[in-house]
């Protein structure tokens, strides 16, 4: 009840002032949006460091223990693909190889880097959306697929195919005719993709050793433990090679961009900042208003109010601030999402989890703020009112 | 009956200064009487009102206000004593962001068994009271400087306190106007038998009082009546109270 009446007064004295609760509100909804934004840049290059892994149809990967990242993969022995059929449960032990090189714009001629991404299309261990019904084509002497949602600056190779069906690219250096589209999506490792069978790989990457592949997707009989066949694998495969499961492959890939690189840091540092700008501006608020209404403060406490009445007005009105600042800040962020998705090609929306943490944030930043504005409230001496 | 306010032997000194500001202070009121304190600056009239109000710790002495011994009592005893006194400032004080009666509502909150409803109702009857019936709904900047501490009486008075304290009430008012708003004040606490101090230096309102004491530097010098009469018979129009140091 008395907080009920508590915050009945912080609300009055919030609305009596409108510039002070736009301008309140304003820095709340400024915090929001900049930790939103962090944070979905942050999850966006997560997301989009999976993309490949998640794309990958397998219970279980093997990698060369030294690799990194996926851009930058150390080789593995491809007969190490063909020894993990040695276990029962193991149906299927697909060699994929990966390589950057050049694609040539077909608009400016200019080159840009592409991840090449070289398997057999027939094997059914990648599930790249459009892939299917190209494999025929794909089978034959210097054939690619483009991933359509690579960056725009590869040129408009999608809308070529589209309107005048396959036509040659350069590749590397060499013709290869485009004869479809896949969808795949790019990572801060790569701005394009394009896919093809090894031996149209190889073609292109002429120095690469067909006893050298890159990343090893094996399926399993279904219902197969696939716990119980990774440790298996480690017992008769070599320490060469490392045997991760599809999540421990995603998680390994984001944990070079969180730990190996300053990326993380920097988006959880700004987030950060975010919330600091706007701690400060909600003190500020609070702050002022105490002090200006430092002798009414001091009239509540003579007339009987004690300093926990109005600790929890002062509360209040930091929570209010809070919630009223969030709500605009959201729909601004998914706005804001949506625009910067379109123009960075990155995987960015809200996340329901995100909100959360992030009302959370902006929750706890405007109840420290309270908290801190709070110890002005002992400068309000009802001695000092006679 | 027991007095609403009964001291013996209170003195106070301020921290930095070594100085005492009250020295060995005795004064007793009678339930319904009506006293002026007067005195030069610095005569500790204020420091006085604030202990009595139970809005400063106390030091040395006995300090009985409405049955609670002041003497070491705690800061909830005294947030409990406040509110059942009725406190009038020299600036109104009121919160600029509430109505009049909003305002006047503030001191009935404190009691969490009241309905909303009866408080509202409660503080309209109180503005009535004090000739603002058609003013209930305006905020503070909206009405003239003796509009707005009446409203303040009508907040000291609503909660129906056992004791009114007031800190020259009229300072800041222009000489009608304050005139006014203190004979309102002490009718309408002479009609609910409550008793006031106020503290003064407006030599036109000293007619109201049913005793005035004199303070100077710490000490009562004088109190002109002397006795304790039953104070609603007591009319002090045309008195020849010398009001001693009133300037």
């Amino acid at each position: 009840m008395i907080a009920v009446l508590a915050a009945r007064l912080a609300w009055r004295q919030l609305i009596s002032s409108r510039a002070r609760l736009v301008s309140a509100i304003a820095g709340v909804m400024f915090a929001c949006v900049l930790v939103f934004m962090q944070l979905g840049f942050r999850a966006a290059l997560f997301d989009s460091a999976s993309n490949l892994p998640r794309a990958l149809q397998g219970e279980l990967f093997l990698v060369n223990p030294l690799t990194l990242v996926m851009f930058r993969p150390e080789p593995i022995a491809r007969v190490r693909a063909s020894q993990t059929l040695a276990d029962p449960d193991v149906t299927q032990s697909v060699p994929l190889y990966l390589a950057q090189t050049k694609f040539r714009n077909p608009d400016t001629g200019r080159q840009r880097t592409i991840q090449l991404i070289g398997f057999d299309p027939e094997a059914g261990a990648v599930a790249f959306s459009g892939l299917a019904p190209l494999v025929p084509l794909l089978k034959r002497v210097d054939t690619i697929a483009f991933d359509r949602r690579s960056r725009p600056e590869f040129g408009n190779v999608a809308g070529r195919l589209e309107r005048g069906g396959p036509y040659d690219v350069e590749v590397g250096g060499r013709a290869m005719n485009l004869v479809g589209l896949v969808s795949l999506g790019t990572s801060f490792g790569a701005d394009g993709n394009a896919v093809m069978t090894e031996t149209n790989f190889r073609r292109i990457v002429k120095e690469r050793q067909a006893s050298k592949t890159d990343l090893v997707a094996i399926r399993l009989k279904p219902g197969a433990d696939a716990q119980a066949v990774k440790a298996r694998l480690a017992t008769i495969l070599p320490p060469d090679v490392m045997v991760l499961t599809g999540a421990e492959l995603i998680a390994w890939e984001r944990s070079y961009w969180e730990k190996g690189t300053p990326i993380g840091f920097i988006f959880s540092f700004g987030s950060l900042m975010g919330l600091v700008v706007g701690m400060v501006i909600v003190y500020q608020i609070l702050f002022s208003d105490i002090a200006t209404h430092l002798r009414e403060y001091a009239t509540l406490k003579a007339i009987g109010y004690s300093n926990h009445y109005l600790r929890l007005v002062v509360m209040a009105a930091a929570l209010m601030l809070a919630v009223l600042g969030f709500v605009p800040g959201f729909l601004g962020s998914i706005g804001l999402y949506g625009m910067t998705a379109k123009a960075t090609l990155l995987p960015l929306g809200m996340a329901a989890d995100r909100a959360v943490v992030v009302f959370g944030l902006v929750f706890a930043m405007c109840a420290l703020a309270g908290l801190l504005a709070m110890r002005k409230l002992a400068d309000a001496d009802p001695a000092d009112m006679f | 009956m027991v007095s609403p306010i009964a001291l013996a032997g209170l003195s106070y000194t301020y921290d930095k200064g070594d100085r005492p500001v009250l020295r060995e202070v005795d004064l007793a009121i009678a339930p319904g009487e009506i006293v002026l304190l007067t005195g030069p600056s610095g005569s500790g009239k204020t420091t006085l009102l604030t202990l009595i109000g139970a809005l400063r710790a106390m030091q040395a002495g006995s300090c009985q206000v409405l049955g609670q011994q002041l003497a070491g009592a705690s800061e909830r005893q005294r947030v409990a004593l406040r509110r059942r006194i009725g406190f009038i400032f020299q600036q109104h004080n009121l919160l600029g962001f509430l109505t009049a009666r909003q305002n006047v509502a503030m001191s009935l909150e404190l009691d969490t068994a009241s309905s909303e409803h009866d408080r509202l109702a409660r503080a309209s009857e109180m503005l009535a009271a004090v000739g603002l019936a058609d003013k209930t709904e305006s905020l503070p900047g909206q009405l003239s400087g003796g509009q707005r501490q009446r409203v303040a009486v009508a907040r000291a008075l609503v909660g129906q306190p056992g004791l009114v304290l007031a800190d020259e009430p009229t300072a800041a008012l222009d000489r009608q106007s304050g005139q006014d708003v203190v004979r309102l004040l002490t009718e309408l606490a002479r009609s609910r038998g409550v008793p006031i101090l106020m503290v003064t230096h407006d030599p036109r309102i000293l007619d109201i009082a049913d005793r005035i004491v004199a303070m100077e530097d710490g000490r009562i010098v004088a109190a002109p009546s002397g006795s304790i009469d039953p104070p609603p018979a007591r009319s002090l129009a045309g008195s020849s109270a010398p009001g001693p140091g009133a300037g």
